[in-house]
């Protein structure tokens, strides 16, 4: 299916590593490979600490890999510089969780959607108000808003300025970090109808981060689930309710509270903690809360092995051919 | 065991009442669930049964009992003894509650010892105990860690452990799941639902998680703005619920292999 789709970016065997005290190291990304289409969405679950959002902010060039690179239309991220990097920082915007904090208390919002504009001077301070207005009715505000504060909206009204201002530059590429995370769940609908609207119209690839499996295999194609900076399996979004093989991947939705569950029948889920990321032990990261781990599981790090159209799992026990 | 009559909340000089005309009846061992978004007005709900509105709010209208005694007319004394031992809460995030520079064991013994008239030691073993329950491992590990030391999900065990010390008659939670992951949540609501197999706890259930507020909850109210816009059995509010608003909110929560954006 990946001979049709133009490819953007693309992520190739990514490490990230922080120091911490102590002398130790924390493996945020741990040798991540995604790829990002266009007019497509990738979806990335996972629980806090796993390693997900370091990987977005390596994709916007906030950080830099340790090893592997990051390929956007072929050229490696890592190497451009100065000049070159900030007219690079155009194709790919992001949008943040928590709206209040992501604007100044003090600009205006025709300021906050025109900052971009005005920064790569591709309209001039006379055009501000117009502009403000025409990317405040493509996120459905009204254009008065262009004179309020963003402490005059409310937390769903502040997310779509958060969207109109990632969208003045014509990104080919948007990231959104935990972008509906913190609203209502009313709000979160209207807010993914908006973001799925856009790609349609404007051909926009979706990098979207979120803890919500069930949100994100509503509007990804792809969904990628990563563990402890692993990434254990991707699949196509379709796919995910019914159709994942990796242990961790069956854990992580059977702990989901559906409105359409069962009440009768208790809740699954593990009963102890990730372990600590630091010290990463040989063999599969997963092996220590794994209901099916295996003598192999302890020795070798499984890899990333393909098992289907567009799905991908690392597990030894998919690699013999026995999910079920 | 618990009656609220047609209260209203407001605070300070806002005209505008937080909480208007709310009532419920609750027997012992029962789990109530109230959703809503953020502004219905779930929290100061459960924080006027506690006595504890923050910011001025006072219980302008209406009256709220438990077991039998308004609670309106007791003195300072008597709440001391109700709270943290009939009644108890736990919060969204358990680590806000505790002090940052004290031990957990510190804490935890102050608090039996303000209720309980026991040694140190005693107290000591007693908190240790109550953890283990909890499923956190190695109860004395914990007792002596500082809060930053746990993860949220632990955090959140010390803080149901702390508020079932006394074996209330009433837990009131304020969305103690929100702030965790999933699997977390899972173990946490697990939890929950075993306080009531064990010790016949009745439950109020604050949360904006549909899903996790049916999962528990014998009843549900769902509020809007102040008001109670449904209420009911489980059965009652997913599959016939009565308000246009209640119908929205179910269709907006995602289902795993449910409708799809793209």
């Amino acid at each position: 299916m990946s001979d049709t789709q133009e490819l953007i970016l693309e992520a190739k065997h990514v490490t990230k590593r922080y120091p911490v005290s102590g002398g130790r190291t924390l493996t945020a990304c741990r040798d991540v490979s995604l790829h990002f289409y266009r007019g497509r969405t990738l979806g990335i679950v996972g629980e806090s600490g796993c390693g997900k959002s370091t990987f977005l902010r390596m994709v916007a060039s906030l950080e830099k890999p340790d090893e592997g690179e990051i390929l956007y239309r072929g050229q490696d991220l890592a190497k451009l510089k100065g000049e070159k990097l900030r007219q690079h920082r155009q194709k790919i915007q992001m949008v943040f969780q928590d709206p209040a904090a992501a604007f100044s208390p003090k600009m205006k919002v025709m300021d906050i959607i025109c900052e971009p504009l005005l920064n790569f001077k591709r309209i001039k301070r006379s055009e501000k108000e117009a502009a403000a207005r025409k990317f405040l009715e493509m996120v459905e505000l009204p254009g008065e808003f262009a004179l309020r504060y963003p402490h005059h909206m409310s937390g769903g009204q502040r997310q779509r300025i958060g969207i109109a201002r990632a969208l003045t530059l014509e990104p080919e590429l948007i990231l959104c970090d935990e972008a509906t995370s913190s609203l209502d769940v009313s709000v979160q609908k209207t807010i993914t109808e908006l973001l799925v609207k856009l790609q349609r119209e404007k051909q926009i690839a979706y990098g979207f981060v979120c803890h919500d499996v069930a949100l994100v295999q509503s509007l990804a194609h792809q969904v990628a689930v990563m563990y402890l900076g692993n990434v254990m399996e991707i699949l196509p979004g379709d796919q995910a309710a019914s159709g994942c093989v990796h242990p961790y991947t069956k854990a992580l939705i059977g702990s989901v509270f559906d409105l359409h569950m069962d009440f009768q029948k208790p809740i699954e889920s593990m009963d102890d903690e990730a372990p600590s990321p630091f010290d990463m032990l040989s063999g599969c990261p997963f092996q220590s809360r794994c209901p099916r781990c295996m003598e192999i599981c302890r020795r070798e790090r499984p890899a990333l092995k393909e098992i289907g159209e567009g799905h991908l799992a690392a597990c030894h026990l998919a690699a013999q051919g026995e999910t079920e | 065991m618990l009656s609220i009559r047609e209260i209203s909340v407001a605070y300070g000089n806002n005209p505008v009442p937080a909480v208007e005309n709310f009532s419920l009846e609750m027997k012992r061992g029962e789990i109530v669930s109230i959703v809503g978004e953020s502004g219905s007005g779930k929290t100061s709900v459960i924080r006027a049964v506690l006595g504890c509105l923050p910011g001025g709010g006072q219980v302008s209208r209406g009256n709220i009992s438990f077991e039998g005694r308004l609670m309106s007319e007791l003195g300072k004394e008597e709440w001391q003894r109700l709270r943290g031992t009939e009644i108890s809460m736990i919060f969204q995030d358990s680590g806000a509650m505790l002090n940052p520079v004290r031990r957990i064991g510190s804490q935890y013994v102050e608090y039996i010892r303000t209720h309980e008239k026991i040694s140190r030691r005693a107290a000591w073993e007693k908190g240790a105990r109550m953890l283990e329950q909890m499923r956190l491992p190695d109860g004395e590990h914990i007792m002596r860690s500082y809060p930053f030391q746990l993860s949220g999900g632990m955090r959140q065990r010390v803080g149901i452990a702390m508020a079932m010390t006394f074996q209330p008659k009433l837990l009131l939670a304020d969305e103690p799941t929100s702030a965790l992951d999933v699997t977390t949540q899972a173990q946490i609501v697990r939890q929950m639902l075993k306080l009531r197999e064990e010790y016949h706890t009745g439950i109020i259930m604050v949360t904006h998680n549909l899903g996790v507020a049916a999962y528990m909850a014998d009843r549900i109210l769902v509020m809007k703005e102040g008001h109670i816009v449904d209420a009911g059995t489980r059965e009652q509010i997913l599959n016939h619920p009565s308000s246009a608003y209640t119908r929205n909110l179910l269709d907006s929560v995602p289902a795993m292999g449910g409708y799809r954006f793209v």
